[in-house]
C-alpha cells in the first residue's frame, strides 16, 4: 500500500476500475470503497457546447504537497484504509476525465464521508487552475462561493472565492 | 537583505507577462512583499491591489500577509484556485 503514490499529477487519462483495483489490492480490511470522478462539461456559465476545451495549469510541488496535507487530514478524521487521487492538468474536451478521489475503508459511511471530504479541499485549496476556451474566447474560470461553504460545512474555512 | 524566489501562476502570470522572478528584498513578511510590488505601479499595482482575489503561497504551502520571510523563500501568487 505504501509503494504506491497517493497523489498523482498526470496529463494521461486514468483508468477508475484499475486505480480502485491497485488501491484495494492485498487488504483483507477493506470493505467499502466510494470514489468521485469529474469530468469536463461542455457548458459552465453559457449553454451548450459553449466549453471548446479546458486548459489545466498548476504548481508543480505545492499541488502534491497540498493534497498530500489533504489525505492526511481525511485519515487523521475518518477510519480509512486507502485514499488515491488522481489529476489531470493540460488540454482536456468535454466528456474527458479531469480528477479521480477513491478511498477505501471498513464500512461505507467513512469513505463515503471521507471521498466528499477531499472532493470539497481540493476544490479550494489545491493549485489548480481552469481556463475555458469558447467561442467567444478563451477566459479563466472563476472560483465558486458554493465550493467554499462545502469546505466549511466540515469546520474548515476556505476563503478562497472571497 | 533576503532573496526571494517568486512565481506567478493563471491570470496573474498572463498578465504579467513572466512566471517566475528572483527579488532581493527588505521585506519582512508576504505583506510586506506584496507592497513592495504593489509600489512598482502598473500591471503589478493593479493585479496584487488590497482587495483583489490574490491567495498567496510561502514555499509551497497557503499563507496570509502576516506571514514571515524565511531566507531563500519560494513565494508565489496566484487567482483563486479551480481545480477538481
Amino acid at each position: 500500500m505504501a509503494a504506491v503514490a497517493r497523489v498523482r499529477i498526470q496529463t494521461q487519462d486514468f483508468d477508475l476500475g484499475a486505480e480502485i483495483a491497485a488501491l484495494r489490492l492485498g487488504d483483507p480490511q477493506v470493505g467499502a470503497v466510494c470514489s468521485f470522478v469529474g469530468t469536463v462539461r461542455d457548458r459552465n456559465a453559457g449553454g451548450p457546447g459553449e466549453v471548446q476545451s479546458l486548459e489545466l495549469e498548476h504548481y508543480p510541488g505545492m499541488t502534491e504537497r497540498s493534497i498530500e496535507a489533504m489525505i492526511d487530514a481525511a485519515h487523521a478524521r475518518f477510519d480509512v484504509r486507502a485514499v488515491r487521487v488522481v489529476h489531470r492538468v493540460g488540454v482536456l474536451e468535454p466528456l474527458d476525465q479531469i480528477v479521480l478521489v477513491a478511498v477505501t475503508s471498513a464500512h461505507r459511511s467513512e469513505s463515503f464521508q471521507a471521498c466528499e471530504f477531499v472532493m470539497d479541499y481540493l476544490k479550494t485549496q489545491a493549485p489548480f487552475w481552469k481556463k475555458e476556451q469558447t467561442p467567444q474566447g478563451a477566459q479563466w474560470v472563476d472560483a465558486r462561493v458554493s465550493d467554499d461553504a462545502a469546505l466549511a460545512r466540515w469546520g474548515i474555512r476556505a476563503d478562497n472565492a472571497i | 537583505m533576503t532573496t526571494v524566489h517568486i512565481k506567478y501562476f493563471a491570470s496573474i502570470r498572463e498578465a504579467i507577462g513572466h512566471s517566475t522572478e528572483v527579488l532581493d528584498t527588505e521585506a519582512a513578511t508576504l505583506g510586506d512583499l506584496r507592497d513592495e510590488l504593489i509600489a512598482r505601479g502598473g500591471v503589478y499595482a493593479e493585479l496584487l491591489a488590497p482587495g483583489r482575489a490574490v491567495r498567496m503561497a510561502l514555499n509551497q504551502v497557503m499563507a496570509g500577509e502576516g506571514a514571515a520571510l524565511p531566507a531563500q523563500a519560494e513565494v508565489a501568487f496566484f487567482p483563486p484556485v479551480t481545480g477538481g
